[in-house]
């Protein structure tokens, strides 16, 4: 703490290498105007940060892949999980609610009922609880980085993708097994995906922005999962059981059919399982939820691109 | 501007001192040969920061149920929220050319300054203007440990934002320059933390930069390594406009800046040329 460099500290203060102190009474805001400095912070505009997300899809897929491949990499048996964990799933349901429960009264091949829904439900609630994990679980990632930050939860989705491509092999060998055919509705396969990614991609911004904040998120999380899992009809028909076994009306039954993750599983029933009845109006509400989650989503979750990483 | 001045001068009046007839402007020993040469690159107004840190609670207070509901019935909010104010109003000017070296004690807000810098931290009031975009020398945060190091070279280059075709171009290049040799096929988590660092300072170096800025990158690797990184730093600093360092490494600053802020608790207390404020430093 010697003398001098205060002195000195007061003659830098005025803007150095210039000295002159009059000049050095330019605001500071003035002079950046002056040189067109921007913002070191400044949200661009929606279409921009668009193209910033497309420039950044290579980090996008491999951040995606390798969150895949470290995720097994200390595991003896490695990649195999991949398909190992959706069948002990599979099986695990089966055993649970078709022979114990006997959920399956009233449903034709209720395995592939079961697993259909199961496969399906899974994706969407992974895809969203990773969202929610996305900002929050690397903001070491965020404070080091430049990058759109959209691109973490699409990451998160994609890397779920990346594990719903497999789980559907799986997913369509077991149908095979419960003896239904291959028809030319499973042309429609990768469309009812899509729609559903598309869905889950926006979920997971919007859950990416409120858990950013929200740190009690990641605790109710499981408990709203749990909710939507039973609400979805995963391991038995929502008409059958609400409104024959339960005796409410039928306007909960098409509430809850309306329900995103519903929909998308009534719709790969659908198209997987020949003896189940097509819901009226169902590729509308799929459609529906994917164009408004995606370009909600986008919207909400771009809005506080700014704020992300403030502690 | 007027605040900064009067702080400085409370700072002054503080160190209760004459004033030293050392008065000078800020020094640029390099003749100029860029016409860009002196233009500001990195403009800092009145930047404050504060962190909000969960968890840091008191003795009295250690999180148990009990206390938590107790707080939540009382209305009393989150006492476990603290908000530390790291930045408090600095402000100055880096031009074209400057390589700044920036010093003080751990907590004094280096590091912030720099994130702040770089766009990563929202400022609390205040702002920071560049010109381009400052990156951060450092990658670490993109690494996965599991993967192997091809694997980390592709995705810490991708996270910086570069292009499938500079990532292969460069590839051979982060490979010989890490020299961690085979253990490019091997995951990061088996190497030994000097051959980490190396293989994450590779990466980092790997790509241009209009401002550049680099926390403590020097601090690791063994003597052939520093030697490497320093030239490979000077070389960076040649290419880029702007170039910000911290290090606690003294004899690095002084060999690399031309200019060095001191901070202490998030003001500047000095700045000025390397000699003369790391002396100041140093005495403190």
């Amino acid at each position: 703490m010697s003398q001098p460099e205060s002195a000195t500290a007061d003659a830098q203060a005025g803007g150095p290498s210039d000295g002159t102190p009059v000049k050095g009474q330019e605001p500071l805001a003035k002079l950046a105007e002056r040189y067109g400095l921007r913002r070191a912070i400044a949200r661009p505009s929606l279409p921009v940060y668009l193209r910033q997300l497309w420039e950044r899809r290579h980090f996008v897929m491999t951040y995606a892949t390798s969150r895949n491949v470290s995720k097994y990499s200390n595991s003896a048996l490695g990649q195999l999980w991949q398909v190992l964990t959706p069948l002990l799933n599979a099986a695990i349901y089966y055993l649970m609610f078709g022979l114990i429960l006997g959920a399956q009264k009233g449903i034709d091949n209720y395995p592939a009922f079961l697993i259909t829904g199961m496969f399906v439900f899974t994706y969407t609630q992974r895809s969203v609880s990773g969202g929610a994990k996305s900002i929050s679980g690397n903001l070491s990632l965020i404070r080091a980085l430049h990058f759109p930050r959209a691109a973490l939860p699409l990451a998160y989705t994609i890397q779920e993708f990346q594990q719903l491509l497999i789980s559907m092999g799986v997913l369509l060998g077991l149908v095979l097994l419960t003896q239904e055919p291959i028809t030319w509705f499973w042309l429609l396969i990768p469309v009812a995906l899509l729609l559903q990614t598309m869905f889950n991609i926006g979920a997971s911004l919007v859950l990416a922005r409120v858990g950013s904040t929200a740190r009690d998120l990641n605790q109710l999380l499981p408990f709203i999962m749990r909710t939507w899992l039973y609400a979805s009809g995963v391991f038995f028909s929502i008409g059958d059981k609400v409104v024959n076994s339960a005796g409410l009306p039928q306007w909960v039954a098409d509430v809850m059919y309306a329900n995103p993750a519903a929909a998308y599983i009534e719709l790969m029933r659908d198209l997987l399982i020949q003896t189940h009845e097509p819901r009226p109006y169902i590729w509308f509400v799929c459609v529906f939820w994917a164009v408004f989650a995606l370009l909600g989503g986008f919207w909400y979750f771009w809005r506080a691109e700014e704020k992300y990483g403030r502690g | 501007m007027a605040e900064l001045t009067e702080e400085l001068s409370r700072v002054k009046a503080e160190e209760s001192g004459a004033p030293s007839p050392d008065v000078r402007v800020h020094p640029n020993p390099e003749p100029p040969h860029n016409p860009r040469e002196g233009t500001p690159t990195v403009i800092v107004d009145d930047l404050h920061i504060i962190y909000r840190v969960y968890g840091a609670a008191t003795e009295a207070e250690k999180g148990n149920a009990a206390n938590a509901l107790l707080r939540l019935l009382k209305r009393q909010g989150r006492p476990q929220m603290k908000e530390i104010h790291a930045i408090r109003g600095v402000s100055f000017v880096a031009r074209h050319g400057d390589a700044i070296g920036i010093v003080g004690r751990n907590g004094s807000g280096k590091s912030t300054l720099l994130r702040a810098i770089a766009g990563l931290l929202p400022p609390h009031s205040g702002a920071v203007y560049t010109d381009g975009q400052p990156s951060l020398l450092g990658v670490n945060a993109a690494l996965m440990r599991e993967l192997t190091g091809e694997r980390n070279i592709v995705l810490g280059c991708y996270a910086m934002g570069m292009k499938p075709d500079q990532v292969k171009e460069k590839f051979d290049d982060i490979v010989d320059f890490s020299g961690i040799g085979e253990f490019v096929q091997f995951p990061m988590s088996t190497y030994s933390s000097g051959m980490g660092a190396r293989l994450r300072f590779a990466i980092a170096s790997a790509k241009k930069h209009d401002v550049l800025i680099i926390d403590e990158a020097l601090a690791t690797g063994d003597r052939e390594f520093k030697r490497k990184s320093q030239e490979r730093i000077k070389q960076m600093r040649e290419e880029a406009g702007t170039v910000f360092l911290v290090a606690h490494n003294l004899d690095v600053i002084e060999e690399t800046c031309n200019r060095v802020i001191w901070l202490h608790k998030g003001k500047i207390k000095m700045d000025g040329d390397p000699q003369t404020v790391l002396a100041a430093y140093n005495k403190a």
